[in-house]
């Protein structure tokens, strides 16, 4: 318990930080407005007045933390889990198609690593063409995906998971190529005095070495492939969604929404890495106390 | 100057070829440099017996862990012929006719004790039940008992290499070889695993190819000792030792031990005086 406390302090004192700024940051942004629209036609106002109608606005430049707090607690709580109202619903949809696209750029991911790790040609073939794919801009990239899937008919789920597939192989093909690298020339050699076959050496010693390689960059792949998903949302004009609720909402004008969409994403952000760390612990089990 | 001598050992010259645990022929290996080759090993030739404990001993650069890597199809030869139990290196570690003892344990560290001891026996493709039993019952006798659920870090130095005995030892192999693998240990430690190591020899008489470079560990552990010296690596001299094949270690202060750890030495000194 005390081992909780010690951890759990500098987050709050740094969550507690954050909100006071964000308060006065939600005063100063919103003052112009709120004075032009709220104050000024009702004539003189204090400023006890200006900031608390600063914090009340119905649409502010920047809201405060307690009103997106409640505009979250009412999508969650005044609409079934299957409404479109509900941000559960969306933050639902991009999970789905963030952990499709996981799945399969991890796949990928150690697919290309044992590859490549075995073949000194597609070494060279297939390295460079995975860094240059990066830089490619994933907003760039993403509408040609989704206009060329769409021409093919697929539609919903396929596109969005293929573009947070896009992100996700990178950090685990580099992460696993070392990985796979990474026994030393003795335990190596070991196999070779056992004549294992290479499948057997790839299981039995390459594959749990890259282990402590892999977790890691999992962790940095979910991360992307929900940034690949919700940008996927973006442009297809999708009626469900993280990405798309962003995308309504800056139409609309309505930053509260915005602000919502924006907090879901990061706390579903949070929950689909801590799911990976929990995986890690399981599968490493003891190695992890190293 | 002194010429090398290159009898063989008595007990091995009877035996064809066919029979021989290992059989090395005007062996060389050399490295291709831009100034001058290198000679890591120059016409060795060696004969061993089954059931001999033969090692190996040298300055570094003599060639003596090469020589093990060549026999254990680590390494390639320029020159000559070698045959591990009637076959070529290469046969003999596909028929996996060899244990192989590294200098360090080479344990995995994601592996129980157990299950790195498993690992030889897995890759032969044998039932669980089995490898189990058998790497049950190696423990045992390097002592380990009681260790089989505990992680190689969770061991110490010599514990972990008794582990990784217990590991070559698993599938029987009718030759053992053995790369200095006392040799990051401390002098205690290591003079408990040479009486251990000696009692497991006796128990099935396996062939045994041992690099040290240690002289007491030579003389205490060796039916025959293999004196090498470096540029070009060749063998120096040979001497088969007097002592009886039970041994302990208050055997090291008896004039059989002393003269064949002074007879070492001397060859040492001879080899890297030649040396310059």
């Amino acid at each position: 318990m005390a081992d909780d406390s010690r951890r759990l302090l500098p987050v709050a004192i740094v969550l507690a930080g954050a909100v006071v700024l964000w308060y006065l940051g939600a005063v100063f942004l919103n003052a112009p407005g709120a004075i032009e629209r709220v104050l000024a036609p009702k004539g003189p106002y204090s400023n006890t007045e200006l900031v608390i109608a600063t914090w009340s606005m119905e649409r502010p430049v920047l809201p405060a933390p307690h009103q997106v707090a409640i505009d979250l607690w009412h999508s969650l709580v005044d609409w079934p889990l299957d409404s479109p109202r509900n941000l559960l619903y969306h933050a639902a949809v991009t999970a789905q198609s963030t952990l499709v696209g996981f799945v399969l750029g991890t796949l990928l991911g150690v697919v290309l690593a044992a590859a490549i790790v075995h073949s000194r040609t597609l070494d060279r073939a297939l390295l460079p063409w995975i860094v240059a794919s990066q830089t490619v801009p994933v907003l760039a990239i993403a509408p040609i995906v989704l206009v060329i899937l769409g021409s093919l008919g697929f539609a919903g789920i396929a596109p969005k998971a293929a573009i947070a597939m896009y992100l996700c192989f990178f950090p685990v093909t580099v992460a696993m190529v070392q990985g796979l690298r990474s026994p030393q020339r003795i335990d190596t050699e070991l196999m070779h005095t056992y004549a294992a076959t290479r499948m057997q050496a790839f299981w039995m010693l390459r594959m749990p070495a890259a282990l402590p390689f892999l977790f890691p960059s999992l962790r940095v792949a979910i991360a992307a492939g929900l940034v690949g998903a919700m940008v996927a949302e973006l442009p297809t004009g999708a009626q469900a969604g993280l990405g798309a609720r962003l995308l309504t909402g800056s139409y609309y004008g309505n930053t509260i929404g915005i602000w919502s969409a924006l907090v879901l994403s990061a706390l579903l952000g949070l929950g689909l890495t801590a799911a990976v760390a929990g995986v890690e612990r399981l599968v490493l089990g003891p190695r992890s106390f190293r | 100057m002194n010429a090398p001598d290159r009898t063989p050992h008595p007990s091995s010259v009877a035996l064809p070829a066919r029979e021989l645990a290992v059989s090395a022929r005007r062996v060389s290996v050399v490295y291709p440099s831009v100034e001058a080759p290198v000679h890591a090993l120059s016409e060795i030739d060696l004969a061993i017996a089954p059931g001999e404990f033969v090692s190996l001993i040298g300055p570094s650069g003599c060639g003596k862990t090469t020589f093990l890597r060549v026999i254990a199809d680590l390494e390639p030869i320029t020159s000559g012929t070698v045959e591990v139990n009637g076959m070529s290196p290469h046969e003999a570690r596909l028929a996996r006719a060899y244990g192989y003892v590294f200098q360090a344990p080479a344990l995995f560290p994601w592996r129980t004790v157990l299950a790195n001891v498993m690992l030889p026996l897995q890759i032969q493709g044998r039932e669980p039940a089995e490898c189990k039993a058998v790497a049950m019952e190696q423990l045992g006798r390097v002592g380990l008992a009681g260790f089989e659920k505990a992680y190689p870090w969770q061991l110490s130095g010599g514990m972990q290499q008794r582990v990784s005995i217990a590991r070559a030892l698993g599938f029987e192999p009718r030759l053992l070889m053995m790369d200095e693998p006392f040799g990051a240990l401390d002098e205690i430690t290591r003079d408990r695993l040479n009486e251990q190591l000696n009692q497991l020899w006796r128990r099935d008489k396996r062939t045994v190819v041992f690099v040290t470079h240690s002289i007491a560990e030579a003389a205490y552990l060796s039916t025959r000792i293999v004196v090498m010296s470096p540029r070009p690596g060749r063998i120096l001299k040979q001497i088969t030792s007097p002592l009886p094949d039970e041994r302990h270690l208050g055997m090291r202060d008896s004039p059989e031990f002393v003269a064949v750890a002074h007879e070492l030495r001397q060859a040492l000194a001879v080899g890297s005086r030649t040396d310059g």
